[in-house]
């Protein structure tokens, strides 16, 4: 077992990098990903359909065609590569562009928790809440947001797990640069390709299960605190 | 409290046209399932808004579809009390008796947590999660809540139908006692019509997405005594009990009734039906009903293809129901003595 577990000094920055990567995606879609669920949840406007298949079509397409797609969008020669240059931004082949393709990937992931969080509030309280005097930002923030904590975490974990195993929009719009936007699938990757590291490979595999089953226990332990405080 | 309204909305093939202007403080608002109350209350809530015309409260326009006038629900001051008590479970009695409390304008606050868990008996529930009380108490809690928002208009969407009966009737005297006590005008919404007339003074009565009547709930009672299974009911708040022969003995004015399912609490609200009351026009030799009382007919009203007979005892009053056959026979109009008995066991305790 001793011998299964192997780690280099690019394997510890890959793992660092994978969790840095997921937090900053969930962090950085968790506002956004809490809003376009409260505005699929509560609000009636045209073209909502439309929207809700465009939140949902990155989870139906493969990875690598939104990495692509990221590309066309964030590249040099991109549709918005020449604005981000102007402004001195440089998001493709930096860890940076690994968040936004976690980001984009898990993000159904995150709308549909939430939002199931938010379907299961009774219409009544948040009614309820308006006739004592709360403007809808106040219920936003007083009735809707704790009550439907469950799914933004149920939410929030799935993305982040989506986000440690992504693997073909990073390696297209991150690349796959040890140390700088190599994350464990990418590692892993790598590994598997050499067949001489079979277990630096293994050991990869062995991390990023324990990380996975870690936040999983993590999701079902606050879930049922928050069950209990209610 | 003047409520001024001429709306219309359509919900599907629902459609509501209400028409009405009514000025009072106890305002019932009566319908069958489906007939339109709860969508009118929403409309005056802010919760719904018309498709089209205006809704005015105390001379305020809190909605017009010509002036594009509609304040929105969190100013209405329109607080509401539902089928369902609808407590925000993530919070406890205190914060949610307070969540309309500190949304209240400081000016507007004249009633306090203080002056309220008092009479709401909810001293010691302050503290506690929500989800342990039982029905009754969340929903003292549910009206506290409403209360404490210091409303001008307390609008109560079937507040006791979701309390089995002993429940329902230990409620009302606080939902009454509540908005009289602390001057809070309210709209009770019910298809009881027991529940409209211990709540309400006026009633507007709604069917089919109209309004259909404006009456008071005991015109309303009589008028439906006909279609009610149980006749017309008799509400009796009796007093002072004591035991005899193995049953109880209530004051009814300057009478007394003899009830077998009272008990020994100082004050209790019974129903009896207009069925379960005889009349005669002698004094019967012998009866076995254990309460016989002689009786003045006040007055007399067609019910269908039977006939009501108002009758006083005393200072107190009753309805029974006859058929044709008995007006004649008994002779009765108004101002003719008779005798009735009802026997002990037709008395129903509501509370």
């Amino acid at each position: 077992m001793v011998k299964m577990i192997s780690l280099g000094p690019n394997d510890i920055d890959a793992i660092f990098l994978s969790g840095k990567v997921a937090a900053v995606a969930v962090a950085g879609s968790l506002p956004v990903g809490f809003a376009v669920a409260y505005l699929m949840t509560y609000l009636k406007f045209r073209g909502k359909l439309l929207m809700e298949v465009l939140i949902t079509l990155p989870l139906t397409l493969p990875p690598v065609v939104i990495g692509y797609f990221l590309l066309l969008l964030l590249g040099k020669k991109g549709w918005l590569g020449p604005l981000l240059e102007s402004a001195g931004i440089r998001l493709i082949f930096t860890w940076k562009a690994a968040v936004i393709a976690s980001a984009v990937v898990g993000f159904p992931l995150l709308v549909r928790s939430i939002r199931i969080g938010m379907e299961s509030i009774d219409p009544q309280l948040i009614q309820a809440s308006r006739t004592l005097g709360a403007p809808w930002y106040d219920t936003l923030f007083t009735i809707i947001l704790p009550l439907s904590i469950r799914g933004i975490l149920a939410g929030s974990s799935l993305m982040f797990a989506r986000s440690l195993g992504e693997f073909g929009a990073t390696i297209i719009v991150a690349g796959n640069i040890p140390g700088v936007t190599q994350t464990i699938p990418l590692a892993i990757y790598e590994y598997a390709s050499s067949p001489t590291s079979e277990t630096m490979a293994l050991s990869l595999c062995i991390v990023s299960v324990s990380m996975a089953l870690g936040i999983l226990f993590l999701h079902e332990v606050l879930g049922k605190k928050l069950s209990q405080r209610r | 409290m003047e409520i001024r309204m001429a709306a219309e909305k359509r919900f599907g093939k629902f459609a509501l046209a209400a028409d009405f202007t009514i000025v009072g403080k106890q305002i019932g608002i009566f319908g069958e399932s489906g007939s339109g109350k709860s969508t009118l209350v929403g409309l005056l809530a802010g919760l719904h808004h018309p498709d089209r015309r205006e809704i005015f409260l105390d001379g305020e326009c809190l909605f017009s579809s010509t002036k594009r006038i509609n304040v929105p629900t969190e100013q209405r001051r329109i607080a509401m009390v539902f089928q369902h008590p609808n407590l925000f479970p993530h919070l406890s009695v205190k914060s949610n008796l307070l969540y309309g409390f500190k949304r209240c304008v400081e000016n507007n606050r004249s009633i306090t947590i203080e002056s309220l868990v008092g009479v709401l008996k909810l001293e010691n529930l302050l503290q506690r999660g929500v989800n342990n009380l039982s029905g009754g108490e969340k929903q003292r809690v549910s009206l506290g809540r409403a209360i404490l928002a210091n409303p001008r208009l307390l609008l109560m969407d079937e507040p006791l139908s979701a309390l089995d009966d002993t429940l329902k009737f230990q409620i009302i005297p606080y939902l009454k006692s509540v908005s009289e006590q602390f001057r809070i005008p309210y709209l009770f919404i019910s298809h009881s019509l027991v529940e409209m007339r211990l709540m309400t003074d006026q009633v507007l009565v709604v069917a089919n997405g109209s309004i259909v009547d404006q009456t008071t709930p005991d015109q309303l009672a009589r008028a439906r005594m006909e279609q009610s299974r149980v006749g017309y009911i008799n509400l009796l708040r009796l007093e002072s009990p004591r035991r005899v022969d193995g049953l109880f003995a209530y004051r009814w004015g300057d009478r007394e009734l003899l009830i077998s399912a009272g008990n020994e609490e100082p004050e209790a609200l019974f129903e009896l039906s207009s069925r379960d009351i005889i009349l005669f026009k002698r004094h019967p030799e012998a009866i076995s009903a254990r309460n016989l009382l002689p009786c003045i007919v006040v007055s007399t009203f067609p019910a269908g293809n039977r006939i009501g007979v108002e009758v006083a005892c005393g200072d107190q009053r009753v309805v029974a129901e006859v058929t044709e056959q008995a007006v004649k026979e008994l002779e009765i109009r108004e101002g003719v003595d008779l005798y009735l008995a009802v026997k002990a066991s037709a008395f129903r305790r509501l509370d």
